[in-house]
């Protein structure tokens, strides 16, 4: 193994790899690019053969399999990931900024005693090492973290990187684990749905989606009369269904729904990063803020700064 | 059973921020509980109204400061508190997720901690690690992004849901000891009562440095 070599681990969930392990493995190349190394790339669990097919695409110099259970387990998973990396003692570990992600990636930088920077949503080489950028305050800044030269481990916020694509003929070797999977600490019973109820916000043309910007359960009225008056479809950012205002099936965002209507309109919503995996696809983006720097406007096609307070009555007036 | 709760105190900056040099001018700054640990909070305290938890202790990591933001844990319910700090740390902008994991973990086993919760993340630098890598640490087992939490303490277990993405819930059992990270939505964190906040003012918040706890940083 030479210095600067990237390992990328992949994810995969009922049967099929997740988007993100196709944008790992171009971030993982274009950073083997820039320190020159291999891009070797993981995939644990599930049926790997089928998997590593999958992950034949451009720029990947090798595939590590490792076969044990089905599903995600982070046992498995630290278990797995350690003994790859003390096999191939790779530069750069790249994990995924998923659920599963944040369930394994902090262990098996702790226990491989390498610094990790979470959810990062770009990483440059620079001439004192790495410069991994990221998202703080609800997105409302991004920060530099530099990590001198070293071994690391960095998880990549999912939907920031281009997928890899491609076919390529990479090397796949298939690693045994040598781990009783009968003897693991936590046990995986099965996945469940969340109950969402009767409507559903992923058939709607017009979204007019409610934030924390609400304050109050009563003030809720004031975007019924909204979608009275224009036909419109409630839904919500997360906030607002943790409080029990609103149904689970009305939460727009990565633990909710991803709607693509064709106007979206967001009052009172911030625009965090899981709020917006949810909606950034929707044909027009309308957000009513009263601070100007709120991420949400980033992806606006038009904005309003202004209290929804006053906003929305008067447009609603307009349409009565 | 005793539970550990991690608390933060989270930065929260005005619309009208400004950035120098050294990151945001600290007078667009204001503290509080960071909410995922609001969370983490009333799970510990709902623990030890349900007969589970005998002691229901917080812990922080930050300055003089941050006993405000411990003592809104104090008043929902927690029992007392440790807070460790000192002034070599206040160079560091941001604690590094093992530095966190290390002084956490030194104090979990200074209180034989059964049970470790925490937040899912942190709402000012969304780091989202320090749970998981407290209990890799620990020798603990875990779970991250906990919706649902039903404790077993005779039978040494957890049965835990996590929230997966796209309205998606894993069910799992997780050996006890354990941490695991609160999601926001498990529970319907209180507001203080009047004699909560009183009662807060005389609750215990034990100041410790890393060298009394045996760290080195
Ligand atoms: C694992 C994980 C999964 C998550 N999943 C989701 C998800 O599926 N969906 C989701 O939405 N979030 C999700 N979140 C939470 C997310 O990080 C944010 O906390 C959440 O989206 C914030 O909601 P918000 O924008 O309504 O609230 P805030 O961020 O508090 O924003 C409120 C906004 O309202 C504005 N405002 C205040 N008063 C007014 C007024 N009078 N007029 C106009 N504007 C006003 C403020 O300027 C602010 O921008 C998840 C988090 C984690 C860690």
């Amino acid at each position: 193994m030479s210095d600067g070599d990237v390992l990328a681990v992949t994810e995969h969930r009922q049967g099929e790899l997740r988007d993100v392990s196709l944008e790992l493995a171009s971030a993982g190349r274009a950073l083997a690019d820039a320190t020159g190394g291999d891009l070797h790339v993981a995939v644990v669990s599930g049926d790997v053969d089928a998997y590593a097919d999958e992950l034949s695409v451009d720029g990947v110099d090798a595939v590590h399999t490792v076969a044990a259970g089905d599903e995600f387990n982070h046992d498995v998973y630290v278990a797995a990931v350690e003994a790859l990396v003390n096999d191939l003692a790779p530069t750069q570990l790249l994990l995924p900024n998923s659920v599963d992600g944040m369930d394994y990636a902090p262990a098996v930088a702790e226990s491989l005693d390498r610094p990790v920077v979470t959810d990062a949503v770009e990483v440059d080489v620079t001439d004192d090492g790495l410069a991994v950028h990221r998202e703080m305050y609800g997105s409302k800044v991004e920060t530099v973290i530099s990590i001198a030269d070293g071994p690391f481990a960095v998880t990549v916020r999912p939907g920031e990187f281009e997928p890899a694509s491609g076919t390529s003929d990479p090397e796949v070797v298939a690693h045994d684990l040598n781990l009783d999977l009968d003897a693991l600490g936590s046990t995986v019973e099965g996945y469940e749905a969340v109950d969402t109820g009767d409507v559903d916000i992923t058939e709607a043309d017009f979204l007019i989606s409610i934030g924390r910007g609400i304050e109050e359960e009563e003030n809720l009225e004031l975007i019924e009369d909204l979608a009275d008056a224009t036909g419109g479809t409630i839904s919500a950012s997360r906030p607002i269904v943790d409080n029990g205002w609103l149904e689970k099936g009305r939460q727009v965002g990565q633990s909710g729904k991803t709607v693509t209507p064709t106007v979206y309109l967001a009052i009172g919503i911030s625009g965090a990063v899981q709020h917006v995996a949810g909606m950034k696809n929707a044909d027009m983006i309308i957000a009513i803020n009263t601070d100007p720097n709120a991420p949400i406007f980033d992806i606006s096609d038009y904005g309003i700064v202004g209290d929804l307070f006053e906003v929305v009555p008067a447009l609603t007036e307009q349409f009565d | 059973m005793k539970v550990l709760v991690t608390v933060k105190e989270s930065a929260d900056i005005a619309d009208d921020f400004a950035v120098d040099d050294d990151g945001i001018d600290e007078t667009y700054v204001e503290y509080d509980l960071n909410e995922w640990d609001d969370y983490a909070v009333e799970t510990g305290v709902q623990l030890a109204e349900a007969g589970i938890a005998d002691e229901v202790v917080g812990v922080t990591i930050g300055p003089e400061r941050a006993d405000e933001t411990i003592r809104k844990a104090l008043a929902k319910g927690v029992d007392r508190a440790v807070r460790v700090w000192d002034d070599a740390l206040a160079g560091q902008d941001l604690l590094d997720v093992s530095t966190k994991a290390h002084l956490l973990a030194a104090v979990a086993e200074d209180e034989d901690a059964d049970l470790v919760l925490s937040g899912v993340q942190a709402s000012d630098d969304s780091f989202g690690a320090t749970g998981v890598a407290l209990a890799e640490r620990l020798g603990y087992e875990w779970a991250a992004v906990v919706s649902d939490l039903d404790v077993n303490a005779d039978a040494g277990e957890a049965r835990v849901n996590r929230e997966l993405e796209g309205g998606l819930q894993e069910r799992l059992t997780v050996d006890l000891p354990a941490v695991f990270t609160i999601q926001t939505g498990i529970n319907e964190p209180r507001y203080a009562s009047l004699r909560g906040i009183r009662q807060a003012q005389s609750k215990e918040i034990a100041p410790k440095t890393p060298t009394d706890i045996g760290v080195e940083t």
